[in-house]
Formats: C-alpha cells, structure tokens, sequence
C-alpha cells in the first residue's frame, strides 16, 4: 500500500521520468527522455542549466554565454538547445532552485519532496519558488559531487578552498576570491582549477600534486583510448607555461599559515606513499587562497535511501552500481554520472543519455564502447592520483577533522582508540564528527580512514563505513514549517500503519 | 567580519548593485553571489564557528558545507556562496567587527 | 573455547554495558559480546533521557528513582564523560482540560515522593521565554536528566574493561551452549563463550536471543523518530513536552502518535521529539511521521517554524505488552538472565538495572525487589509474540 503521503498534493507534479540534477548527466538523461516521447520533470538544486561543469554566469546578466574557460562548450550548447525545445514543447517541466530532501519509493514509482535551495528568493526562471512534490514510475538520479577533501593543519581558516570552489567561483561570478593562488591536492582536476585562476588575472604560486608523473606510465594505454583528453592535457600546458605556474609533484601542504585569514603555506616532498621527506620544507608567503582538491566525492544520499545496491570504485568512493542501461539494483531507478563513478563530464554525459533513453522505455543507444573507454581512462586516472595512504601523517592532534563541529584529530583517534568507534556511524556518535550543518559531506570520507587506521596510520574505508556516513535521511535541510504540511491527519489514515 | 584586501572589485558603477553588510556599503556586479560579493570586497570571513568562535567564509563554493553561513534579508543562516547579490540587500554576519581587517 | 567467565553480557548497548561495568564492581569476571560495536542499536538512536515525569506510578517510579541515584551516586566522576545534564523538564498544557489533568497527576507524584513544582502562566514563560502564547501552565520536573547516550554505553564498556572485563565486537550469538537445561554459553563466529551467566541485554533483539533459548520473552519494538534541528543559540531550555505524553507512553495503541517533547542540547541543535508506532522493524521514513511531530512542535514552540531540520533519525523501542523490563534470572532455562524491554527509558532506567543485577549475580539480595520484572511473569498467550520479528534494522544516529 502507499502511505497517503506518498500521493502529490496540489502542488505535485507528475511525470513519466523525473530527472534530479541538470549538470551534464541530468541535462543528457532529461532530454533523452524527452526525445523518446517521455514527460520530463527536471528538478535542480542551481538557478539554472549547466551543474557544477558549465556552471556560467546568471543569464540574466549574460543572456549568451561564449563558453570561454569551459570544456565540452559545444555539448553544452547542443543539449541545452534541445532542452529548451523540448520545454517549449511541453515534454520537460523544468524545476529549479529546489532541493530534494527526501526521495522515497512507492509502488511502481517515486516520490521527490523539494525545498528552495534559496528561502526566500525566488528563483527567476520560472516561479518555482514554492516546494513541489514530483512523483514519477522511474527516476533518474544525476546529483554529481563535490571536492573530496583531506584535513590539513589550518585548512578552516578563510581563505582555504575547495578547489572546486574557486573555479566555481570564477565561472559563476566572473571575479576571482583573492590574488595569491597555491592549488594542491591530486587529480587531473587541479590543472583547469589553476588555469582559471590565471585566465582570470589571478596569480598561482604553484600547483602540488601528491602524485608523480610516473605513475601514469601504467595507464598509458587506456588514456590513448581518449584522445580528447590528450589535447585538454596540452592545453593546460601551453596556459602554465605562458603563466609561468609551477607545476611540483611528489609535493603536498603540510600546514595552511595565518591567524584570521590565509597568509601562506607550509609546502614538503612527499614519497611514494604520502611520508613527508626530511628537509624538503618550504614556505610559500604572500598567499591568500589555497585550493584542495582530492579528487570527488559522489552525492550518494539519495541513491542511498532508496536503497540503492553501492560498491567502492578505484578512487575509493563509494558509487552506485548500475547495469548497462544505468539502472541501479532498484527497479526504475537509473543513475548517471559521478554517482556511478567519478568519470567527467564526457562520460557523464553518455551515461545521462544511456539512462534517460532506457528510463523513457527508448531504443537501446549503441555508446557503449566509447563510454568503456571512458571508463577504463577515469579507472587509470583515478590509479595514477590515489590519495596517499601516509596522509593521517600530516595531521596533529589539535587538526580540525570535522569543520562544521569543529572535531579533532586526536579526538577521532582516542575514539577509535579508547571506544571501538572504528566507523564513521559510531565516531559521529562519539565525537560528533560529521553531525554538524553539512553532515558529514566534507570530512566524511577522512573520519571513515580515520576510523580504520590504526595509530596514525590510515586505512581506506570500507563500504559499510562511507554509507554509515553517507546514509541523510534528510538529504537537504528543510524548514520545519513545510514539514507541518505533510501528509495532514485529514487526508491520512493514521491507522494504516498497523502490523 | 574579516576584510583582508581587494580581489577584483565591480568594474564599472553604473550597473552595480548596493547591498549593507553589518551597516558598511559595497556594491557588488549584478549577479554575482553574495559571497562573491563580500569576498570581491575584502570581507572573507563572516561567521564565527559555534565552539571556539573561529572566522569562517567561503569553502566549498557550491552549497556542500554550509562554511558560508550569512543571514540575508532577516533569513539567518543562508548559504552566501548561493544566494544571488540584489540591489538593498541587508547582509548580517556574525564574525565580529572588531576582528575585520585582520590577518 | 575461550576461558569462562562469571557473567557473560550479550549486547554492548546502554543496558549491556551497565551490567557489565557493575557486574565487575562485585568482583565477576565479565565478557561482552555485541554483533556489532557499542552502542550501535537503540542507544544511538534515543534521546538519553533520565526522566522521573512520565513513570507510571508503581514498580517503573521505583526503578527509575533508584537509577537517578546511581547516576548521581556510583557514577558521579563519570557525569562529564557523558555530557550529564540536569536540564529538568516541564510539562506544558494548553487546555483547561489537560491543565486539570495535569493537575492530578502532580498531586499523585507528589505522594510518591516526585520533586514535581507547579508553573503558572508567567511562572512558565519565565522557564521557557519563546513557549506558544496558548500554553496556559504547566510542571516543572527538576530530577529530569539527560545523557549522552551513546557515551555512556561506549565509556561504561571502556572502564568495565579497565575493571577487567573482556569486549568482543562483531559476534552475534548464533546458539547456545547448553549442559541439560542449563545454559552454560553461546556460540557466535568469534567462538564459544561459557560463563556461570549469560545476560540478555539486547534490547529489542532479546525476543529473539531468549526464544533461541527456548524461552519466550516478549520483547517487541516501537518505532520512534526524532528530528533535529539546525544549530541554535540557546531558545529552549528544558525538556519541554505537552501533558498528553505520559499518556502515549503507557498505550498499546499500534497506530501513529506523537506528543511534542522539545529539547535544547548542549551542541545547540534542538531534538523533537517522539513519535511511538507498532511497525515492527519497518525502517521506511513516515512523512506522515515528520509532519506529525512538525506541527506538534511547532504548536508548542512557534518560533520552530522558520527552522531548518537537518536530519532526523529513528529508533526501536523495546517494550514489553505491560510496558516494564524484564530484569532478572529467566527460571526457565537456568543460567540465563534478562535485562531488556525499558521501552523509551532504557538509557534512565540502565544505571540502576545494571547495579541491580549485578547485585543478584554476585548473590546477593538486590536493593530493591526485581519480582514485578520477572522475565517469566508473562502468561501463555505471549509466547512467540517476538519470533515474527526476523528483520534487523540499521538505524541512523542522532
């Protein structure tokens, strides 16, 4: 039976497919949909289209935007064509400035309960400022991800980014957040990061990789199945060279430096394994922004309260597991892009199209070969930039682990140490790590290696433990006064609920 | 709130919106976050953390963390990194005054 | 086989752990299991209260009197280990009928010996300054309590282990090891362990753990959830529910309820609470649930509405169908002992259970009589009431 409340209101919104997300995943899968003859309802958290890749600047502002700094700009454009056609044809219902804070499953379908991202301020598009509820028979989840992080002495103090962070920040507001850039951390992502920076006047003292080149050298295979990426790659060298940035392996932040504010950073060598080597210190001064990147963490709360089946990919995410049409272990509930596994945006895009297509009962698309590719380049990346198991080294006792609680390292440690929290569940229960505004989001992935270390030695998490952290019942935060509106005694029979 | 020093202010006036962050005037380009706003102004800290009163602003960028924490029009809590800078917006932090301009 | 102990406790939450840590005060030896780690069952998904307001007058006051003194007591150096809080509670009414009713219930307590105060209209807006302009008086309970839950269940396992005591995560029980009647162990993946008592402290699993026994206790689970809001400065200040609590405390009712019981902590969240349902291990989230407890918080504290919930979380409620625990040796099936079903008051109720029983472990006379939480005390028409139960939950945290 389906709880009453499951059922949309008057504010509700019916579909064939709904989409979450309108990045480069949900933009493919929503028209995809649309294309095979789906009703489409698209509900996302930004203003407007484009995710955290093509992110752009208000259109408002900047009705046509040249797609300058940005990649795949073209794709963009293509989709978004065909996105607002389909709009203007009636087959997609677009939804955004809402977050969902609850999915749920019911009989042959889902539900999507929605919060303004923004109280308050409406969003400009299309009014829907108000929450909706979206129920459709199947749902395609493209909620992308964020910066994965590592604490490091210093790292909450203003000034210190996520790398992610200071490109949105360029491509949104077409200003910069400082003058001084040091960007560190691992991944391919760090190159465009800096780029920006200096595309945009800013100055990048120099870029850290923990990794080295020559870890590539066993990949090289899988990344001339992307020839794309080779050329991206040549033109993030042709912008450090004209800007002069240092490009330093094998090197890593040991400690952000400042009192209110970032002033500089302490910089080392590292080895193959993250061990800071003796005598290979340096201070970087004069440098006001410090971006982090180490890699992504995929937005798994809700693949998984609808009980999708997960897995640990190779960067040591936890991702969902999807078959070769992207459906997840539950029925009519399809996944595409970092959700499945970190891959970029090309590959997102594929997996958007494959899942819209199949959620809307469409043809088969014949991509698979080029999306395996895809695959095998992102697994090869993903090997070459792992975070370095010695990390736990760089921290002291007094590191901030949790921001938003403001837990430390050597609380986590005498958790584990003292009360069996080997988990990132019982170590927020413990410490409270993780149980702050952004719920364990950003220091998730670090309190569960915490957890299985021993020591301060680290240990990659297992699967239990990042979903312990990743499991939000509310997958947003939502005003307690739209919650007095669900599922009134009146239209609910209370008593259905018996055993 | 935490002033440090001028990034890249609006360029031109004309088309600038006004908002007041704690009483103080800045003009920010339109549709710019108010995080860009206040960080293009020098302002990079706006809110002191709970337990040891320590500045906070702008981290992840893009709604995650919920480091940016501002009231807006007699909202509190706001992610600034997300709400859209308008004309007469009332921007009120909680990182004290006295530690603006401080680095 | 490992070497036997004297008292071997199965479940390492609030209960286990409180018996594990007394049982080694008397001198016994002591081993504890959990099918997980700590206080990863109902103790991670409660609210820690301490509550002498809502005790049904009798057996359940008796208890719960005699726990608030061990933990002000025995466990007095370890209050700070788990943010002990002496926030006291208030019971609010808003209709001249539960005013009277509330009235009457004051009056009986106090009989009992209940430090239970009257607050008038300003006596209440005083206590609680952003308290609905409906609420017409209400109780002040000052013995009210609250713990951090999970703390103490993890910290009374750690100094039971520096008294001696020996803890084994991830083995659930898989059988018993028996000498004719007797129970003398159990079997589990880590291996057998053989003691002069095993305990069943596990909560709202015990129906199942006893009837692997070959005993029926019944043990059944209420579901509970509670939301929690975002960071606050300090807007309540007590524990704060309306009068209609005490009586869904007591009721068998399967359907939905929920009275608003609103709370301030320490780290600035404030914790709404309870709904109570018969769903069995149902893990689903009730929107019917949250909008339930939404509008009751709000009626109470009107502020809420413009807050942000953050997350919320639920829990299963062990209770048995006369709402007591049962504490104490199961005669049936001699050498097993029970220590389960406190329903929504295990975390109050576990310091003085512990001390209890491991008064009548060592042998000695407990302070105070264990009869009306015989574990047998159940008649016929119980027996296999918990073996339906087959699915285990992983509920979130608070």
């Amino acid at each position: 039976m389906s709880p009453a409340g499951n059922r949309p209101g008057n504010d509700g919104v019916n579909a064939d497919v709904a989409v979450v997300g309108a990045g480069p995943a949900g933009l493919a899968a929503a028209v995809a949909a649309a294309e095979a003859g789906a009703a489409v309802a698209v509900v996302d958290a930004g203003s407007q289209p484009g995710g955290q890749f093509w992110r752009h600047r208000p259109e408002t502002i900047v009705p046509e935007p040249d797609g300058r700094g940005h990649h795949g700009w073209r794709t963009y454009v293509d989709l978004r064509s065909r996105f607002d056609a389909a709009r203007a044809a009636g087959r997609i219902t677009y939804l955004p400035g809402l977050q969902v804070w609850m999915a749920q499953n019911y009989d042959g379908g889902f539900t999507l309960r929605t919060t303004p991202t923004v109280a308050g301020v409406p969003p400009r598009d299309n009014g829907s400022s108000v929450a909706r509820t979206v129920v459709a028979p199947r749902l395609v989840l493209c909620p992308g991800g964020y910066d994965r992080q590592l604490p490091v002495p210093g790292w909450e103090l203003p000034g210190a980014m996520a790398a992610g962070g200071i490109q949105a920040f360029i491509k949104g507001n077409a200003a910069l957040p400082g003058k001084r850039f040091v960007i560190a951390g691992t991944g391919p992502f760090l190159l465009p990061v800096a780029a920006g920076v200096a595309e945009a006047g800013g100055q990048v003292l120099a870029v850290l990789e923990s990794s080295s080149g020559s870890a590539w050298l066993p990949h090289l295979r899988a990344a001339a199945g992307v020839p794309g990426k080779a050329l991206e790659g040549a033109e993030y060298a042709s912008i450090f060279a004209r800007h002069r940035i240092p490009y330093r392996q094998r090197s890593i932040v040991t400690e952000v430096l400042g009192t209110n504010h970032v002033t500089g950073v302490r910089t080392a060598k590292v080895d193959s394994v993250g061990r800071v080597r003796p005598g290979t210190e340096r201070i970087y001064q004069g440098v006001d922004v410090v971006g982090f990147g180490w890699g992504f963490t995929p937005q798994m709360e809700l693949p998984l309260s609808l009980g999708a089946e997960t897995r640990l990919d190779a960067d040591g995410s936890l991702v969902g597991v999807v078959d070769e049409h992207q459906q997840s272990s539950v029925r009519g509930l399809y996944l595409a892009g970092e959700v499945t596994g970190v891959g970029g945006a090309s590959l997102a895009v594929l997996e958007g199209l494959a899942a819209g297509t199949a959620a809307a009962r469409g043809r088969a698309l014949s991509s698979s070969k080029t999306m395996w590719r895809h695959r095998k380049f992102a697994q090869a990346m993903h090997k070459a930039h792992p975070i370095p198991p010695s990390w736990q080294e760089w921290l002291t006792p007094d590191t901030a682990v949790c921001r938003c609680e403001e837990v430390t390292a050597g609380q986590i440690a005498d958790a584990r140490d003292l009360l069996d929290a080997r988990d990132a569940r019982s170590l927020k229960s413990f410490t409270r790590a993780g149980m702050g505004w952004c719920q364990g989001r950003v220091c998730g992935f670090a309190t569960a290696c915490l957890g299985e270390g021993t020591g301060n030695q680290g240990a990659a998490p297992s699967v239990g433990s990042l979903a312990g952290s990743a499991k939000r019942p509310l997958a947003a935060p939502v005003a307690i006064g739209e919650l007095t509106a669900l599922a009134e005694p009146a239209e609910t029979n209370l008593q259905t609920k018996k055993n | 709130m935490n002033a440090h020093h001028n990034a890249s202010p609006p360029s031109s006036a004309e088309d600038a919106v006004t908002l007041t962050v704690d009483g103080r005037v800045l003009t920010a380009a339109p549709g710019q976050s108010v995080g860009a706003a206040l960080a293009t102004n020098g302002i990079t800290a706006w809110r002191s953390t709970r337990k040891n009163g320590r500045p906070r602003g702008l981290f992840c960028g893009i709604g995650v963390c919920f480091d940016c924490l501002v009231e807006v029009d007699d909202v509190p809590n706001q992610r600034a990194c997300l709400v859209e800078a308008c004309d007469g917006m009332q921007i009120i932090g909680t990182y004290p005054q006295n530690e603006r301009g401080q680095a | 086989m490992t070497p036997a102990s004297d008292v071997l406790v199965i479940g390492a939450g609030v209960i286990g752990a409180a018996t594990a840590y007394f049982a080694t005060q008397q001198g016994l030896t002591v081993t504890v299991l959990d099918k997980g780690l700590p206080a990863s069952g109902t103790s991670s998904s409660c609210e820690g209260n301490i509550l002498v307001s809502d005790k049904e007058l009798g057996p359940e006051l008796e208890l719960t009197r005699y726990s608030l003194g061990v933990w002000h007591n025995d466990l007095a150096e370890y209050k700070k280990l788990w943010e002990f809080e002496a926030k006291g509670g208030i019971i609010v009414a808003s209709r001249e009928s539960s005013l009277a009713s509330l009235h009457r219930v004051m009056s009986a307590q106090s009989g009992y010996g209940v430090d239970v105060e009257e607050l008038d209209r300003e006596a209440l807006r005083e206590a609680e300054p952003h308290i609905s302009p409906e609420a017409l008086g209400g109780a002040s309970y000052r013995e009210d309590c609250q713990v951090q839950p999970m703390l103490v269940a993890a910290h009374l396992v750690r100094l039971a282990r520096q008294a001696g005591a020996r803890f084994v995560a991830d083995a659930p029980v898989t059988g018993f090891l028996r000498d004719g009647d007797r129970v003398t162990g159990v079997s589990s993946p880590r291996g057998d362990f053989s003691a002069g008592a095993v305990v069943n402290c596990t909560g709202t699993w015990a129906g199942e753990l006893a009837a692997m026994a070959g005993v029926s206790v019944p043990v059944l689970p209420r579901r509970g959830f509670v939301m929690v809001t975002e960071p606050l400065p300090p807007m309540v200040h007590h524990k704060v529910y309306a009068a209609e609590y005490i009586d869904n405390v007591g009721s068998s009712d399967a359907g939905l309820q929920a009275s608003p019981v609103v709370e301030g902590t320490p780290s600035g969240t404030i914790l709404i609470g309870s709904t109570r349902e018969r769903v069995g291990f149902d893990r689903t989230v009730s929107t019917e649930a949250l909008g339930l407890l939404a509008r009751n918080a709000v009626s109470l504290f009107p502020f809420l509405e413009r807050i942000k919930a953050i997350r919320h979380y639920h829990g299963f409620r062990p209770y048995c169908p006369d709402h007591l625990p049962v504490i104490g040796h199961d005669d049936r099936a001699p050498g097993l002992w029970h220590a389960a079903g406190h329903e929504g008051a295990g975390i109050g109720l576990s310091a003085g259970t512990g001390k209890l029983l491991a008064q009548a472990l060592a042998g000695q006379s407990p302070d105070l009589d264990l009869t009306p939480f015989a574990p047998a005390r159940f008649g016929e028409e119980f027996s296999g009431a918990s073996t339906t139960v087959t699915e285990h939950t992983e509920e979130a945290t608070a």
